[in-house]
């Protein structure tokens, strides 16, 4: 069989014209962790690649603290693997000083980067750069069942005391059937209880470190933070709640059994659903407590694309990052989705938005919550480290999370108060020496 | 009398036999269970056990969300090329190891089997420097090699063992027939090895697909295999547990079905020269 010569020669221009096409289109790699907003981002890509159709998405979904490793150890090593990662606030302030990321400061004029809420931009810029564009932001804030709160005689203020928690903890409580006043994450980690821990110590006006970076663990502000947190969780809280993290107490919640729960404001759409949610109609919100000392109990942490210096597609990059973390991106999703279910907590507009604050209940709470806490000065005295409810250098995870694990174990009886504070202090003072601090 | 009290033994073991399968398969069932039902009743306390509304739903977001197509045939290729390359270098060496032995043959072996006492973190930045320097990140070929290497001694400890139970005269008689040494191999001790090579052949399949550090580790979005879907539906924030459950009944039933289906091989090889 021959084939005729302008076949031939078609076919050959046809390979060549799609190989040409195909050498054009850039890949991006993108690493991302499993959440709601994260994933819904992937369902609605077909508007980035409409518009940039020289451009390829791939996905990289990875549990939060595979992912955080796995970035960690591509950008460390220059492997490459990834052209945007999602990373946290404690990770770009790090990586941003060691030249890690590209910088976003160029990014389109329509982006409006002064659109984004202060408290955000602020944990996301090192040196007047900006390294990591906010995709959703949190905070933290107390939620409530109203009906038990109402049961007991109580009314919740928008910005309650810890003495206040205390008060409405024990009168909540109801043990004989499975009601507890207070749910709070008691299971080790520098994520798990260190976060709230370290944030609830803000608001007793204690800090890791003092100016010429001494550990702290020994100071009555410490003390009184440990031991107001031991009162509750032992006294009105849930029985194995050393064990507790964010699952865990939102599946208490879910099923009726926390009268409060202080955690991520992310959580108020997951309590508020009544698929899930047995109480979903019974949920109140209030800003995290306060000891009248000027600081709340409540964090700031913010889920951001981030472009790896060892990318070879930035402009690429660039291009994805400005469209996942746009007002234009805000309203697809609620076109798509319905305003309830935009990515919270990253821009003043979606605040000012009137379809927005009526569709989310919770929006004003989550503002007021990012607002209020300021990673620059987290705690009542002046501190050395940028960081709410933690300390932004490389060594505070190891530390958080050995000084985390006394915690727990204070909290599962095996040690008092006391010890685990001595402990806290020994191993984050070594830790420190070692460092060179 | 002595007729009952064998009855009674049998009873007895067939009732444990029972309970233990049971008890090992429990977590497997719960996992299928779970991924039937919705998140609000994956979390039920007290946990619901049969009586729910069964719904397929995790199954279609799965499907919706991830490429599981793409997922398994990486699975595939690497499970089965790691066990491929495997045997063709363990066949020899387990030949040699057995039939014509050295003064420090045990030593080897030993020394082999060693190597998996070694947390698998101590050598991982070696491994990916080497990995970015050959360009091996994310390729099916690197993570075929590697997991070749880290199921190597069990693959050679295992052909060792049944190759020990073949008469040696048997090969002797072959090589005095004429014989090579390909021959000997490929035509005399492979056959009369079949059910040793078969289970072995399996049970590193099963290693291999269910490896999850290496995989998680070396893989981006090309390689990556079935134990990276599974880990893309774990969160630490929200409900998860129905749909990671139907993630890894997803990833579980190619291999289960695999084993059901070959576990008379697979009992036969890894009882093989038990019983004399």
């Amino acid at each position: 069989m021959k084939l005729r010569p302008s076949l031939c020669v078609a076919s050959a221009l046809a390979i060549a014209a799609s190989s040409t096409a195909y050498a054009e289109t850039t890949t991006l790699t993108i690493a991302t962790v499993n959440n709601g907003d994260m994933i819904r981002m992937q369902g609605l890509t077909d508007d980035f690649t409409a518009q940039n159709p020289d451009i390829a998405l791939e996905w990289v979904t990875l549990e939060e603290n595979v992912l955080r490793q796995r970035v960690t150890q591509d950008i460390a090593t220059k492997g490459g693997q990834f052209d945007v990662m999602t990373i946290g606030t404690y990770e770009v302030p790090i990586w941003g000083a060691q030249d890690w990321l590209v910088s976003l400061n160029d990014l389109p004029a329509e982006w409006d980067a002064d659109d984004i809420l202060p408290a955000i931009r602020g944990g996301l810029t090192v040196d007047g750069e900006l390294y990591a564009a906010p995709f959703y932001g949190e905070s933290s804030m107390v939620m409530y069942r109203t009906d038990l709160m109402e049961a007991a005689g109580l009314e919740m203020p928008d910005a309650p005391t810890w003495e206040f928690i205390g008060q409405a903890a024990e009168a909540m409580t109801d043990k004989d059937n499975e009601v507890y006043g207070i749910c709070l994450r008691g299971k080790a980690g520098w994520g798990e209880n260190m976060a709230f821990l370290t944030a609830m110590s803000n608001s007793f006006g204690a800090r890791w470190f003092d100016e010429s970076w001494t550990p702290q663990f020994d100071s009555e502000a410490w003390a009184n933070t440990l031991n107001t947190y031991m009162n509750l969780m032992t006294n009105y809280g849930p029985p194995g709640a050393s064990t507790n993290g964010f699952n865990e107490n939102l599946s208490l919640f879910q099923q009726g059994k926390c009268g409060m729960w202080i955690d991520a404001t992310v959580a108020a759409s997951f309590v508020t659903n009544p698929d899930d949610s047995t109480v979903a109609d019974k949920v109140g919100f209030a800003l995290a407590p306060d000891n009248g000392l000027g600081k709340r109990g409540n964090w700031l942490w913010a889920w951001s694309l981030a472009i790896p210096a060892g990318s070879d597609a930035t402009d690429a990059a660039k291009k994805f990052v400005a469209w996942a973390t746009s007002k234009e991106y805000t309203a697809l999703v609620a076109e798509n989705e319905g305003w309830a279910n935009v990515p919270p907590g990253t821009r003043t507009s979606l605040y000012e938005n009137p379809a927005y604050t009526e569709a989310a209940s919770f929006a004003e709470m989550t503002l007021g919550s990012i607002n209020s806490a300021d990673p620059t000065a987290p705690t009542v005295d002046p501190v050395p480290y940028t960081g709410v409810q933690f300390v932004a250098i490389p060594e505070f995870a190891g530390i958080a999370t050995q000084v985390g694990q006394e915690m727990s174990a204070a909290l599962a009886g095996q040690q008092t108060v006391e010890e685990a504070l001595a402990k806290a202090q020994s191993i984050t003072a070594e830790e420190m020496e070692a460092a060179g601090y | 009398m002595a007729r009952a009290v064998s009855q009674q033994r049998k009873i007895i073991n067939t009732v444990l036999a029972w309970a233990v399968g049971l008890l090992i398969f429990f977590p497997i069932l719960w996992t299928i269970l779970t991924s039937f039902k919705t998140e609000a009743t994956a979390i039920a306390d007290p946990p619901v056990f049969l009586f729910f509304d069964w719904t397929l739903e995790n199954y279609t977001v799965v499907q919706e969300r991830s490429d599981y197509m793409r997922f398994l045939w990486n699975s595939v290729i690497i499970a089965g090329g790691s066990t491929l390359l495997g045997i063709v270098i363990a066949v020899p060496a387990a030949w040699s190891m057995a039939f014509v032995p050295s003064k420090r043959t045990k030593d080897i072996l030993l020394w082999m089997l060693s190597t998996k006492m070694l947390p698998a973190v101590g050598v991982l930045y070696p491994i990916y420097l080497i990995f970015i320097q050959m360009g091996l990140l994310d390729t099916r070929i690197g993570l075929t090699v590697v997991l070749m290497l880290i199921n190597l001694p069990i693959i050679v400890w295992m052909l060792y063992t049944y190759f020990k139970e073949i008469p040696g005269e048997i090969l002797e008689a072959a090589r005095m027939d004429g014989a090579g040494l390909r021959e000997e191999i490929l035509y005399v001790l492979t056959p009369m090895a079949i059910p040793g090579i078969a289970s072995t052949v399996l049970l590193n399949i099963i290693l291999a697909w269910n490896e999850a550090f290496w995989t998680l580790n070396l893989t981006a979005a090309k390689a990556a295999p079935l134990t990276a879907f599974i880990a893309s539906y774990s969160s630490p924030e929200g409900l998860f547990y129905a749909k990671l459950s139907a993630a890894s009944t997803m990833a579980i039933a190619p291999i289960l079905i695999l084993g059901w289906f070959s576990q008379k091989q697979l009992v036969r090889g890894l009882t093989f020269g038990a019983v004399k």
